[in-house]
């Protein structure tokens, strides 16, 4: 945004300084039931970032005046940590934190199914613990996971990442120094299975060209994130099962070698794929109902969610 | 004409696209044009004429019937607020809290629940524009004395009952101790010393931890009986 073009951010093989290509995202990992105290927690690591999701509720709300007859409140709390950035980030909430934390609790309204919960809140606690840029859609990213976690109904899960223009081309997850001199950057939060734009901010000068392309880039990411999360949130369950029908092989085994024949093969299946090509199937099943209606993103009208809030 | 997308038993995430065409839905199920998609984390059921994902996790939501147990936060004159773990604070007025009646002039609420007691009660109305009603003057419910309570996941009470109690009666059985267990996902355990009642808590953690998977019946007996053998020896 504030970059004038002159930093050299690609190199002639089209590798960028982390040494990515423009359609690359930052190495990701996300896991779930981080803070145990928490109805619902997420934790993401997007390259250098990392982000802690905790989701309290639904749960009353005070001051009591505050909520809303006809639906749950949502409320985010996006905060960066002091250590979070090389120089010291001022503890105090600043003007930047409260307008993530509102863009966040909007986007994150429009998938929750607030109408089940009304008098209620639903808290989302976001705690960067390292910023290198991209936290507001990696932050969303964790947030939908750990509302999920949480048991919190939803319409579905939002995938977030921020594309960008580096040296007049279009990339995908910008960091923080590609953020600053790059030319242009633009947040999305995308809902793959819905496919609905749930978040959308755009800072710099984009061509109409490099605009569908950025947006295609995102949505694309968008979905590798959403895989992502479907493992993180699936994993706990399937573990659980694989470890039980271990046991159950092995008891099984000790008393009775012969009889094997139904058993096994529900085992090995459930316990195998766990660890490595548990990506797979899953990618599958994700991919299939957006590839069918694979028209152009519905934008939400974000000026009438804005003044329903108020 | 409909066609289900999921296998039975599978676990979807919120959005996961679970069948086209015209089905029956019913909790956890949402539906958008001829699509129908999971709303939370749960295990998919195709109850062939109906399907519905059961939620693994989530806050409790009163019903009326409902055997719960809540915590005293406050006292009024002539009514108590009652933590029932649900996102909604549950009232029990005091007409509804004894058998006598409740003569506001020489009695005193805190002389029958006080502040941190745990009560046993029965949700009497809830429509979610108004907190939930309880009531404690049908028998056997009151305050809780002696024994410990202790609070797993409400969606997995079903779970920790089984099919007409057999779980519960099974490690009640086993264990030698009192359990009664609120649709709330409290549960008050009481025994005749702590080892059984830690051991009936175990049996009832990893109930909840396994909810999820199947064949649990026998898991857990073996499990409590393996104890038993040991103590014998």
């Amino acid at each position: 945004m504030a970059g004038d073009g002159t930093v050299k951010l690609i190199d002639e093989k089209g590798k960028r300084l982390d040494g990515r290509t423009v359609n690359d995202l930052r190495p990701t990992e996300i896991k779930i039931g981080v803070v145990k105290n928490a109805d619902g927690s997420a934790e993401i690591r997007m390259g250098k970032n990392i982000i802690i999701a905790a989701v309290y509720g639904p749960r009353e709300l005070h001051p009591k005046h505050r909520a809303l007859p006809h639906r749950a409140l949502i409320q985010c709390f996006y905060r960066m940590s002091t250590f979070s950035v090389n120089d010291r980030k001022s503890p105090a909430p600043s003007r930047r934190e409260k307008e993530i934390s509102m863009i966040l609790a909007n986007a994150l309204t429009s998938v929750v199914l607030t109408e089940k919960y009304p008098r209620t809140t639903v808290d989302v606690y976001l705690q960067v613990l390292q910023a290198d840029g991209g936290t507001r859609c990696a932050s969303l990213t964790a947030a939908s996971v750990a509302l999920a976690d949480a048991g919190v109904p939803m319409r579905g899960i939002i995938s977030s990442v921020a594309s960008g223009l580096i040296n007049d081309k279009v990339a995908q997850d910008l960091d923080d120094i590609e953020d600053q001199k790059g030319s242009g950057d633009m947040p999305l939060g995308y809902c793959p299975t819905l496919n609905e734009v749930s978040l959308f901010q755009l800072d710099g000068v984009f061509t109409l060209e490099q605009f569908d392309e950025c947006l295609d880039l995102s949505i694309e990411g968008a979905k590798k994130l959403h895989t992502m999360q479907t493992d993180a949130l699936k994993q706990k369950y399937t573990d659980i099962r694989a470890e039980v029908s271990d046991d159950d092989e092995l008891a099984k085994e000790k008393v009775k070698p012969v009889v094997k024949d139904e058993t096994k093969p529900v085992a090995k299946d459930e316990t195998k794929p766990v660890a490595k090509d548990e990506t797979k199937p899953v990618a599958k099943d994700e991919t299939k109902p957006v590839a069918k209606d694979e028209t152009k993103p519905v934008a939400k009208d974000e000026t009438k969610e804005k003044s329903g809030d108020e | 004409m409909s066609e289900i997308k999921v296998k039975n038993h599978e676990i979807v995430i919120p959005g996961d696209l679970l069948g086209e065409g015209t089905i029956k839905y019913g909790e956890g199920v949402i539906r958008r044009g001829n699509s129908y998609f999971s709303s939370i984390v749960g295990l998919f059921q195709d109850k062939g004429d109906f399907i519905q994902v059961k939620a693994l996790k989530g806050k409790y939501l009163p019903r009326p019937g409902d055997l719960v147990i809540g915590k005293v936060v406050e006292v009024g004159l002539t009514n108590w607020i009652v933590d029932v773990g649900s996102p909604y604070s549950a009232v029990l007025s005091a007409n509804n809290a004894t058998e006598k009646r409740f003569d506001p002039v020489k009695d005193d609420t805190r002389r029958i629940f006080n502040i941190g007691d745990m009560i046993l009660t029965k949700i009497m109305s809830f429509d979610r524009t108004r907190d939930p009603q309880i009531l404690t003057n049908e028998r056997g419910l009151g305050k809780l004395r002696g024994g410990r309570v202790i609070e797993i996941e409400a969606a997995h009470i079903p779970r920790v009952i089984g099919k007409k109690g057999t779980m519960i009666n099974m490690v009640k059985r086993l264990t030698r101790t009192q359990i009664i267990t609120g649709q709330n996902g409290r549960i008050w355990v009481q025994g005749k010393n702590v080892d059984d009642e830690l051991k009936a808590i175990g049996s009832i953690k990893k109930i909840e931890k396994e909810a999820h998977t199947q064949g649990l019946t026998d898991r857990i007996r073996e499990m409590l009986s393996i104890n038993q053998t040991e103590e014998e020896v």
